[in-house]
């Protein structure tokens, strides 16, 4: 019998619709393969069973009286914990939610929803979306499937090792400096930031709002364009979504094609901080593009070298406002109300109690930041910089369709590593936040294990603002190519759990 | 530019209501002091004659017909509240005795 947690969700949506398979069944066979592994791997906050298993009668009755399905209903997904969810706990990972039951849906969660896609839970996060490991959620590290001593990436980490430990074939996370991409590359999983703007972000819990997009999570690149095409698309409820068609993303990723492509290669996105194993992955995979019939043109973005700086201004300044709406007056946690202290003594108590190290250290540079007599120096600094990173990628795309680079400078380091070292911690953003503060498109997909630690290696590929479809275009080929010279996913490679 | 003390860090706090303690007051000063000194590289430009950019997508405002539409409930909007009375949030003294 098929182990239907080893389908891709393009083939389980088939079987399901084709009446093969029921998506009860589906559903049952990942709660039990969540129940099986995720002690070890804790990729989830929260498991939904009966609402999934609602779901999926849903979508089996709906198949049952000849109605026609969505092409990912009854499907099993992860939702990051950063989406509302009406009825469900919605912590973002942070102890100052805990027990909060948000009373209404976002609209990604609705759209999964119409879309008959069951949502299995809500998975493990760093807190607010803050951190690149995973650790910094308030309720325990996410383990790496790949080696559970390892760090699964973050902030997004319990989505990316949902994936990677086959309890769910989808997932959604959130990018702000590279929560979706950098978790997909150090488990070997592909995930795409959609252009800022394309998917809605009305009911995203917000961390920094001109940086935070939600987007799809998979272990294929078809798999992520079918989610994103469910996800993406206009919503008057979030007056920054782009009212302008999805791009068909679905087509490019069936039409996988390189040929007469002008690639980029930022010469930036290499040296000091960069592991020998993800550069050797890196020239390969650049060489297999060559291959395939691109043409590879070596470009100069000088002004990436100050993008992790002006990021760790802009996204801590719009992080210290955003978090000033945890308060202990309305919802969520409250310390400290005994009488003998004033409502703003409570609110101090409270996000003393309630927020983790990392949040308040980003709560405190940003209001630092943004003070009186330091705000040009930093935050409006920091806006120029982000102007010169924007420009820089203008000019590439002027002379190239797409860019390409490692996601990420190295493989999963060790849980603990760089747990209080920020700034240490804040490298493994270098190469995908430039995409968060221009607002363009971006993919990372498995391009091979790093020779010295078998550990997955991410190929990042950057297309202008609303182009997403040439992501899964390049991003098809580049997996067809990788799967045939491998002769089998990635991903079969990592250990049993 | 300067690096950052202790005592800027308690009045950051202060500003940001964080109720910090002692240690992590002293914790958190060398660690911001560190951040502080890595991203102040972004002021090489600041003379230079750049645009500032807020956000990605040039934004105007978003306008929609004044109508009355369903919305969250009484009941649903104070169903997180850490305390209600009267179908009101009920927060802690605000203002002083005099």
């Amino acid at each position: 019998m098929t182990d239907l947690t080893k389908l891709t969700a393009a083939q389980t949506a088939e079987k399901i619709a084709s009446g093969d398979v029921t998506a009860v069944e589906v559903t049952e066979a990942h709660l039990a393969r969540i129940e099986a592994v995720d002690e070890k791997v804790h990729a989830f906050l929260h498991v939904d069973r009966e609402g999934a298993l609602a779901q999926a009668r849903a979508v089996d009755a709906q198949r049952e009286r000849g109605e026609k399905l969505g092409p990912l209903a009854g499907v099993p997904l992860a939702l990051k914990d950063i989406f509302t969810t009406e009825g469900v706990p919605t912590t973002v990972g942070s102890k100052i939610l805990q027990g909060w039951i948000p009373p209404y849906d976002a609209t990604v969660t609705r759209k999964l929803k119409e879309a008959g896609v069951v949502i299995l839970g809500k998975t493990n996060m760093d807190e607010f979306a803050m951190g690149s490991s995973t650790e910094n959620s308030a309720f325990g590290p996410t383990g790496n499937p790949w080696d559970l001593t390892r760090i699964p990436g973050g902030s997004g980490g319990g989505s990316a090792a949902a994936l990677a430990a086959f309890e769910a074939p989808l997932a959604i996370g959130t990018d702000t400096g590279g929560s979706i991409r950098q978790p997909a590359a150090v488990t070997g999983t592909v995930g795409v930031k959609p252009t800022y703007g394309g998917v809605s972000r009305y009911g995203m819990v917000a961390f920094s709002s001109s940086l935070d997009q939600g987007g799809p999570c998979a272990r294929t690149v078809l798999d992520a364009a079918l989610l994103h095409s469910v996800i993406a698309g206009h919503d008057e409820l979030d007056s920054t979504s782009i009212a302008q068609p999805v791009p068909d993303v679905v087509a490019a990723a069936r039409n996988g094609d390189v040929a007469g492509l002008r690639v980029g290669v930022v010469q930036e996105f290499r040296g000091e901080g960069y592991q020998d194993g993800v550069i050797q992955r890196f020239d390969e995979s650049v060489e297999l593009l060559r291959e395939l019939g691109a043409e590879i043109v070596e470009l100069s973005c000088p002004s990436f070298a100050k993008g992790l700086a002006a990021y760790y201004l802009i996204a801590p300044s719009e992080c210290s406002s955003n978090l000033a709406r945890f308060d202990a007056m309305r919802y969520g946690l409250r310390t400290g109300d005994d009488g003998s202290h004033s409502a703003e003594e409570v609110t101090a108590l409270t996000r003393e109690a309630g927020f983790g190290d990392e949040v308040k250290r980003r709560i405190m540079l940003g209001t630092y930041a943004l003070s009186s007599g330091y705000y040009d120096a930093y935050y409006g600094s920091a806006q120029k910089v982000r102007t010169l990173i924007t420009r820089d990628f203008e000019k590439a795309f002027e002379q190239v369709d797409v860019v390409v680079s490692p996601t990420t400078p190295t493989t999963a380091f060790p849980i603990g590593e760089r747990v209080d070292d920020p700034m240490a911690m804040y490298l493994a953003d270098v190469c995908t936040l430039p995409s968060n503060l221009a607002g363009n498109a971006a993919m990372s997909l498995p391009c091979g294990l790093a020779p010295e630690d078998g550990l997955p290696v991410g190929l990042q590929i950057v297309a202008p603002a609303m182009a997403d479809d040439r992501l899964y275009r390049v991003g098809a080929a580049v997996e067809a190519a990788f799967q045939a010279r491998w002769g089998h996913p990635l991903l079969e490679e990592a250990p049993s759990l | 530019m300067p690096g950052i003390s202790r005592e800027e860090v308690a009045h950051l706090a202060k500003l940001a209501r964080l109720e910090l303690k002692d240690e992590e007051l002293d914790h958190f000063a060398g660690q911001l002091d560190d951040i502080i000194g890595a991203v102040a590289a972004v002021s090489d430009v600041a003379d230079e004659d750049v645009p500032p950019t807020s956000h990605p997508l040039p934004l105007t405002n978003v306008m929609r017909p004044d109508e009355v539409r369903p919305s969250l409930t009484p009941e649903q909007a104070l169903s997180g509240a850490p305390a209600q009375e009267q179908q009101r949030f009920k927060v802690p003294q605000i203002l002083g005795e005099e």
